[in-house]
């Protein structure tokens, strides 16, 4: 037994708590606590006694009662007499479908204004600009009701489409047909044999991703170059309409065809959904092409210019080169873009396109007079989305990000 | 995220203390010296500003006997316009004190939503109104048609409901406001526009052409509008009812606002106690005795009131029909002044 002193052993005093920079800390943040959530405890028993003193309650009961109202685009089957339930859950899918639309089409509209702003070409890069001004510096509620309004505008009603002598036709071999309550298109019908002409072309996107990984490793092994973009084309097109016509032409399209007062059959683009995805996707996708821009900008110069005495040209140095350096810089901030994308898709309100907002959080919080519940399951929801649509674009950031080994 | 729950919470907290001032409306309308009055966004006839920009109109005229009867002027009425999907939150919040706005009485607003209807002051029924070119001469005729609806309303499930009845399928646009209805309405962008009959009248008027649209015979529901207030305070519920009791009696016993401007004794002791020259029907109700005599003077009785708005000699042309009194045929029936 060694006579080192055992600071264990020492007694512990409650003056410590305040005196010792060792438990100091743990003092204050342990009072913050329960301060914080006292205060909380404290808001929740305020607001359900004023609620109690109205005479309301916290009950989700209304959600399994008949919504008694329609709803126009439905995804899932509906009719007035399903629950409550099953029209938000309409609701929610009219907000995902709206939201995956705008995304993708604004990541596309935003890389390509924001390398074309970029260009040499001083016309191009003004426009883009210009774009650019325009519309991140006018709020996205206002597109929305400008590009419902001029489609209501421009285009005919669809009773102009009648008579010996119309007004107005279909395009693209009476195929489509551009209405001011929106666009019909063809749909697919799927008759037997359709899912193997499906599954070929499925196997052939995996077969051109497997083809290109050959030859980059042909590229990389023996410096032999085979010519990618031809042959990922025929891959993609030829075995797909081989199996289509020696399966005898198992898809069939059906046309829109005005009948009584509307067009029937094929797929309705409601102007609403038109409006609201158009003018997200130029919207966001205007802040996306500053987030395209800013990435390349940060690529060092030096990377152009050593690429360049390589020997590569220019399309190549953006592609191998610029873009996926630029990607570690422009991700994160598009995650931050998509999210706005689905939180502004809210706004779909203004032109009565029947999102989660307008469902759950408008008709029947309306007829149910339940606001607390509803307004409740509201936040759950798109608190849920945001933080799923940011954990996978994470997982994405993560494989693109410096590697540092 | 703590933090946001933290200011999320206090956010809750603050509207819900906003609603829980425990003092009666009527303490709170006087102390304010005006009353706020929850009316529609805009539809002419019932309740829009007018070139001058003052609210008129057959509910704002409610809103205006209720603020002569308390505060003992007509024009201390702050309107605050509310959609058909505000106006219940707005009442229940506090924010308004009354709400006229061709509201329908309905079990469920009456009960489940804890609000009090104090009376009708428009018997009204679903209708529809199409274009005349369109060639649809009954709503029987309609399967298939796009409708424009106000969301937020009673006729959205009874439009659900009588196309379902009737085995039709249509397709709903919903929309916020009147305003964006006749919009959509006038570009096509519905075939069909429905709404209460007489709100269809008040917006046809407003057209350009009013006489290329034609209102469908079917009256598809029962729509009985009026007043209503927050459930629990009684005192200013009686308030609200008997004010538009007292309009509605003034016309069955032939008093105008004019003569309620200047009462004079009268023969009829009915009469003397309407207008405080007799009784104290006033105090019991926590006023004074003129009360309804003020009432009637602001914009005359319920029938000046309906002639001057909406009558026939208006541009919505509405004949009284089931508006007259019980002595013609029609339902306004008062409870006696006694």
């Amino acid at each position: 037994m060694t006579a080192i002193p055992d600071r264990g052993n020492e007694s512990f005093r409650l003056s410590q708590l305040i005196y010792d920079t060792r438990y100091r800390a743990l003092t204050f943040q342990f009072i913050a606590l329960v301060a914080l959530i006292t205060f909380i405890a404290w808001l929740m028993s305020n607001l359900f006694s004023n609620l109690a003193d109205q005479g309301q309650d916290i009950s989700f009961a209304f959600l399994a009662s008949p919504a008694g109202y329609d709803i126009n685009q439905q995804l899932i089957p509906y009719d007035s007499q399903d629950t409550h339930l099953r029209a938000a859950m309409l609701g929610i899918l009219n907000t995902l479908l709206v939201a995956f639309l705008a995304c993708a089409t604004a990541t596309v509209i935003g890389v390509i204004a924001g390398v074309l702003r970029l260009s040499k070409n001083w016309l191009i890069s003004r426009l883009m600009a210009v774009y650019v001004e325009a519309f991140r510096n006018v709020p996205v509620l206002i597109w929305i009701l400008i590009i419902f309004g001029v489609n209501n505008i421009i285009f005919p009603q669809p009773r102009a489409f009648r008579g010996a002598d119309p007004d107005a036709s279909m395009v693209l071999w009476d195929s489509i047909a551009f209405t001011n309550r929106g666009v019909y298109i063809p749909k697919p019908i799927w008759e037997s044999g359709s899912a193997i002409v499906v599954a070929v072309f499925l196997l052939s996107i995996i077969g051109i991703f497997v083809f290109r990984r050959y030859a980059r490793n042909l590229l990389y092994s023996t410096g032999k170059l085979l010519p990618t973009g031809r042959i990922s084309l025929a891959i993609f097109f030829v075995p797909t309409l081989l199996a289509y016509f020696v399966l005898g032409m198992p898809i069939g399209l059906e046309k829109p065809e005005l009948a009584g007062f509307n067009f029937q059959g094929g797929i309705q683009l409601r102007g609403s959904l038109i409006a609201l995805w158009f003018a997200l996707a130029i919207y966001t996708g205007a802040f996306i092409a500053e987030n395209v821009r800013a990435g390349i900008q940060a690529v060092s110069k030096g990377q152009t210019e050593a690429a360049g005495a390589l020997g590569l040209r220019p399309n190549r140095i953006m592609n191998l080169v610029v873009l996926p350096q630029a990607l570690r810089i422009i991700i994160p901030p598009l995650i931050s873009q998509y999210l706005n994308i689905t939180k502004n898709s809210s706004l779909a309100i203004a032109v009565g396109y029947m999102d989660v907002t307008g469902t759950l959080g408008g008709i029947t919080l309306n007829q149910t007079g339940r606001a607390m519940e509803c307004i409740l399951l509201l936040m759950l929801f798109y608190l849920t989305i945001s933080l799923s649509i940011s954990a996978i674009m994470n997982v994405y950031n993560n494989s693109v990000k410096l590697k540092e080994r | 995220m703590k933090k946001s729950v933290f200011i999320g919470a206090l956010a809750f907290a603050g509207l819900a203390a906003g609603a829980a001032a425990a003092q009666s409306t009527l303490e709170e309308v006087t102390n304010r010296g005006e009353l706020r009055c929850g009316v529609s966004t805009g539809l002419v006839g019932f309740a829009a500003p007018n070139s001058a920009g003052e609210w008129e109109g057959f509910d704002v005229a409610v809103c205006r006997a209720v603020a002569a009867a308390v505060l003992g002027d007509p024009s201390a009425v702050e309107f605050i316009p509310t959609t058909g999907k505000t106006r219940f939150t707005s009442l229940n919040s506090g924010e308004i004190d009354m709400l006229a706005r061709n509201t329908t009485w309905t079990f469920s607003r009456d009960v489940d939503l804890n609000f009090e209807f104090t009376g009708v002051n428009y018997y009204d029924g679903q209708g529809f109104m199409v274009p005349a070119s369109l060639g649809v001469s009954s709503a029987t005729e309609l399967d298939g048609a796009t409708v424009c609806i106000q969301t937020g309303t009673t006729t959205e499930l009874n439009l659900a409901d009588f196309f379902r009845s009737n085995g039709m399928s249509y397709e709903p646009v919903p929309i916020e406001t009147n305003a964006e209805a006749q919009q959509q309405f006038l570009a096509g962008t519905c075939d069909v526009y429905t709404t209460d009959a007489s709100g269809l009248a008040a917006t046809r008027a407003a057209f350009p052409n009013p006489g290329d649209y034609v209102l469908l015979p079917e009256i598809v529901s029962k729509e009985p509008l009026g007043p209503l207030v927050r459930h629990g305070d009684n005192q200013w519920g009686d308030i609200v009812r008997w004010t538009l009791n007292a309009l509605i009696t003034a016309e069955e016993l032939g008093v105008t606002g004019a003569d309620a401007a200047n009462p004079v004794e009268s023969n009829n002791p009915e009469v003397n106690r309407l207008l405080g020259t007799a009784g104290t029907l006033g105090e019991m109700l926590g006023l004074d005795n003129a009360w309804a005599a003020r009432a009637i003077a602001a914009s005359g009785n319920y029938g000046e009131i309906f002639e001057a708005n909406i009558g026939e000699s208006t541009a919505i042309g509405l004949a009284r029909g089931l508006n007259a009194q019980w002595t013609d045929g029609g339902l306004l029936y008062s409870p006696p002044f006694r």
